[in-house]
């Protein structure tokens, strides 16, 4: 019998190929290409005045210098607003190469081609830029005021300003037995995945045809953008997505000034051309996220029952807003988490400033709204002198409610409803997890030895599977082996495991014979992409849906060779047998012999499927009506709105008393993302959000200054945590299946990262016994609100 | 119009000999060719990834004469006469994964891939000195290296089952 596969901690295919160091990245191809380098602004807010070349010319290697002059057709528009929102009345894009303006330090001025990076970037440093200095915008504040303008026609800096409301919150927070205000706020950090971006373009003039491999989350949407600026028929370009070295967001958007500039050289220079980011060139000019300040009033009753939650808030999208509302909308929906908040309603503005764009990273404003919930109930709590998570209990939706329905927009569109969930038992889970109710004796026996600790827990909602749909190719080759795809990218989130492992059970055939591609428009051209965790829960989704396709055509056409009906047959491990009578069997292999009707005979197996081999039905076509020759099939999964995993997590910290070092003593992790596929690969999830959950909330920031300079553009600066930094994680899994898609099953990719900056707060918070109001939080800034309390 | 010191003038070659994984290598590079360049672009052992260029991811970790190195932060010139193991030389000799890669699967230590190869070379040193290590000298043993998906906790598992393996595979 075939071990079931769904559910197993099945080790990863991708594995073998990777830790031998026989990856295929995008800087691993096309070595002998082109090689591109940029002149990339100095300055936040600057006129050009003029580019000039002339010092550059003579290097021996150059091969081209473009400018945005030099650029023609669809290629001068500005590249596109991916997410056109009703509220987003100002949106801007930014051209692929830098017109008359620049509009923050890192936006890319000129192209330079040349043999390799090494004369390239020989070539940058000799262009010289003449600016006219414009005051640069920098921070919410500063742009908030609107006395100097990012975009001269964009009044106030004021991308777009959205209201949901459900209920009358003000009415409902007045008439409240108790209110209360927060100011909060979250800096900014990034996904900073370990690889930068690139891009590979080759033209072949013989075919008229474009290669281009880029390390996106999109490959199919860059190809439809790439067509559409380079004025090439879609038929005539391939877009491949090779190994990524993650992405967490960033790769999500598209496309990149590069990915147009690229494809564009390699056409008009007729060789390859290929650009690799640096390091630098990611921290300033590929995408951050997180920046919000929030102002919420609220009011509750004697029990802490939240009556009524009003929240403003206004988020920084930096220079541009390609990719749309989405974060700030995320924020605004997801901040409710698994409570119900009486009446409910967010305002928030989406503000220019003269920084790198903001687009979603892992969470996609998910960690700020966590937040700002999270320090609502334990601000409710502290006033009504409540257990923290005793109020969490009497806000929580409860299971029997679900689906629940919010009465709000979802970031894709949809009703905000809540699909399943048990969020008591989540919590009951995570208090018996890190033992929240013996912590009092813990920490009096901590404070016996001078120590200083305190617990801290926060919970979060996450729609995942967003839609509209993905899709999924199967075919059983004549050799018994599956060759499956699914046009979403991978990133390092072990795909092509998982995939292989729903192929496995549905068609039952072992691992080994499954061979999965994602991201390669040569082989599946309709896809989204791999974004908001949706990759198990829609390309998972359809490729089950696929392969039970192709097994009924398998069953039918062996129920005709073995002379049986199909209710009788069984596939296992690989052969279509019937049931009780394993003697009776016929491999994949020869069933997909059979379901191509052929004429020439290449091998002995293939004869079985020629003309004269067997009588034939002389009165139906050799392929029927309704039917296509080939075991393979192609399916679709489009959900009617988005399924909803949950977790929450307990952090209990110690902060010296002296030097406000903040250390994680334990993290713990109760996570519910419905049926589980891989427990492996969804620990490994939560594993990496929670350190990016750890490093948002006590290392990470963008230190821009006034003039809009990226003072720590390097990892020297920025400080990513390493091993020492991130603390053993414990986990516990609760499965709430949901209802929605054919595996019951959600997304995990995001979850660890969201309740990191609320979590580790309220743990601060608890340890030191004054609120904590903005993350994430350095010693010094402990120290410093030390200071300032006790000085009140 | 150009001068010597003028970037824009052809540059100088250099000849270098470098034994890579075992293997005898002759290249004639710029003196500023950075070694991890020299080894993915000259030598197509793209097994060695650069993530920072300055030296402080660890994602372009070799082992020169053994040691675990930078290769961002090393011209191929200095390395001239070295012998170099990369990510690629920690295979077992009939081709099967080496101890440290084998513990990374088993212990699902990677996700991306794009950092492994330097936990990979770094740790297969370590294991020299230090053949059974506790978690927590595990842990400190991988501090120089960066990983942005995994959270380090599958990584320090697998230091310590790395040397479970060594130990078993030496021990036949």
């Amino acid at each position: 019998m075939t071990t079931k596969m769904f559910g197993q901690r099945v080790p990863r295919v991708e594995d073998p190929r990777l830790l031998s160091g026989q990856g295929r990245y995008l800087d691993d191809l096309g070595h002998d290409a082109l090689e591109v380098a940029f002149v990339r602004s100095p300055h936040a807010h600057a006129r050009i005045v003029d580019v000039d070349v002339s010092a550059a010319l003579d290097v021996e290697g150059l091969v081209a210098i473009y400018t945005y002059d030099d650029l023609d057709g669809r290629t001068t528009e500005p590249l596109p607003l991916l997410i056109p929102h009703p509220a987003l009345t100002h949106g801007r894009t930014p051209y692929a190469l830098a017109k008359d303006e620049v509009n923050h330090v890192g936006e890319a001025i000129a192209m330079v081609v040349a043999s390799d990076r090494y004369v390239a970037e020989d070539v940058v440093g000799l262009i010289q830029v003449e600016y006219e200095l414009l005051p640069a915008v920098v921070g919410i504040e500063r742009s908030r005021d609107g006395g100097d303008l990012v975009h001269a026609d964009v009044p106030g800096n004021v991308a777009a300003t959205m209201v949901q409301e459900v209920g009358d919150a003000a009415t409902m927070i007045a008439a409240a037995g108790h209110r209360a205000t927060l100011s909060l706020s979250i800096e900014r950090s990034a996904s900073m995945p370990m690889e930068g971006k690139g891009v590979l373009a080759r033209w072949d003039p013989d075919d008229e045809s474009l290669l281009m491999h880029t390390s996106t989350q999109t490959s199919t949407s860059v190809r439809q953008a790439v067509a559409a600026k380079l004025s090439l028929p879609v038929d005539r370009v391939e877009v491949v997505t090779p190994d990524v070295g993650g992405g967490f967001g960033v790769k999500i958007v598209h496309p990149w000034p590069e990915e147009i500039l690229v494809p564009w050289a390699a056409l008009r220079l007729g060789q390859p051309v290929k650009w690799v980011e640096d390091r630098r060139e990611h921290f300033v000019s590929s995408a951050h996220e997180r920046g919000q300040l929030h102002e919420v009033e609220f009011g509750y009753d004697d029990d802490g029952h939240l009556r009524g939650l009003s929240v403003r808030f206004w988020h920084d999208n930096g220079a541009y807003t390609p990719y749309g509302l989405i974060v700030p909308i995320i924020t605004s929906t997801q901040l409710l988490g698994p409570y119900k908040p009486g009446a409910y309603r967010v305002e928030f503005q989406s503000l220019y400033t003269n920084t790198v764009i903001v687009t979603p990273y892992r969470g996609a404003g998910r960690p700020q709204g966590c937040f700002v919930m999270e320090r609502v109930m334990d601000a409710i709590a502290a006033d009504l002198g409540l257990d923290r998570t005793v109020v969490r209990e009497r806000n929580f939706i409860q299971p029997e409610e679900m689906p629940f329905d919010h009465g709000l927009i979802f970031q894709d569109g949809r009703p905000l409803i809540y699909d399943s969930g048990d969020f008591p038992a989540s919590l009951a889970k995570l208090k018996a997890l890190v033992g929240w109710d013996d912590f009092e004796s813990y920490r009096s026996a901590a404070r016996a030895e001078g120590r200083q600790v305190g617990i801290g827990v926060a919970c979060y909602v996450e729609g995942t599977g967003v839609g509209p749909y993905e899709g999924g190719h199967l075919r059983i080759e004549t050799d018994g082996s599956v060759v499956v795809s699914t046009g979403l990218t991978t990133q390092g989130q072990g795909h092509q495991t998982m995939l292989a492992q729903i192929v496995a059970d549905e068609l039952g055939v072992s691992m080994d014979r499954i061979r999965v591609t994602t991201g390669d428009t040569r082989r599946f051209k309709y896809a989204v992409g791999t974004f908001a965790s949706r990759t198990a829960v829609m390309s998972g989704s359809a490729v089950a849906l696929t392969a039970r396709k192709v097994r009924a055509k398998a069953l039918r056409i062996a129920a005709n060779a073995l002379e049986a009906s199909v209710d009788d047959l069984e596939i296992v491990d690989g052969h279509v047998q019937v049931k009780g009578s394993p003697g009776s069997q016929i491999d994949l292999g020869a069933v997909a012999v059979l379901s191509n009707p052929l004429r020439y005979a290449f091998d002995a197996g293939a004869t079985r499927a020629t003309q004269f081999a067997a009588p034939a039905d002389p009165s139906v076509p050799p392929v029927p009506e309704n039917d296509q020759p080939g075991l393979e099939g192609t399916d679709y999964y489009s959900p009617l709105r988005s399924t909803f995993a949950n977790g929450m997590h307990a952090v209990v910290v110690e902060t010296d008393p002296e030097t406000a070092e903040i250390k994680i003593l334990r993290y713990c992790v109760v996570h519910d993302c419905g049926t589980v596929i891989n427990p492996m690969i969804v620990e490994g999830q939560v594993h990496g959000g929670v350190a990016q959950g750890v490093g948002g909330a006590l290392y990470e920031r963008m230190e821009y200054d006034a003039a809009g300079q990226l003072l720590n553009a390097s990892y020297m600066d920025f400080l990513m945590p390493y091993a020492s930094e991130v603390p053993h994680i414990e986990i516990d899994h609760l499965e709430t299946p949901s209802p929605l898609n054919p595996l019951g099953v959600k997304g995990a990719g995001e979850a660890g990262v969201i309740p990191g900056s609320a979590a580790i707060a309220a743990a601060i918070e608890d340890a030191e016994g004054f609120a904590i109001a903005a993350m994430p939080i350095s010693p010094s800034e402990l120290f410093e609100l030390r200071r300032r309390h006790a000085g009140r | 119009m150009t001068t010597a010191s003028d970037p824009a003038s052809a540059e100088a070659l250099h000849d270098v000999t470098l034994t890579v994984n075992g293997v005898f290598q002759q290249l004639r590079v710029p003196a500023r060719r950075l070694l991890s360049d020299a080894l993915r672009h000259d030598l197509r052992l793209t097994g060695t990834h650069v993530g920072c260029e300055h030296g402080v991811c660890g994602a372009c970790t070799v082992l020169i004469e053994g040691r675990p190195t930078r290769s961002c932060l090393v011209f191929a010139v200095s390395a001239d006469g070295a012998s170099i193991t990369t990510v690629e030389g920690c295979l077992e000799p009939d081709g099967t994964l080496g101890d440290v890669q084998q513990a990374f699967q088993d212990c699902h230590a990677l996700q991306c891939g794009f950092c492994t190869p330097g936990f990979i070379t770094t740790i297969t040193a370590y294991l020299e000195d230090h053949p059974n290590p506790t978690e927590d000298e595990a842990r400190e043993a991988i501090g120089g290296n960066l990983c942005r998906c995994t959270g380090y906790q599958n990584i320090v598992a697998a230091v310590v089952r790395a040397a479970e393996i060594r130990r078993e595979r030496t021990a036949t």
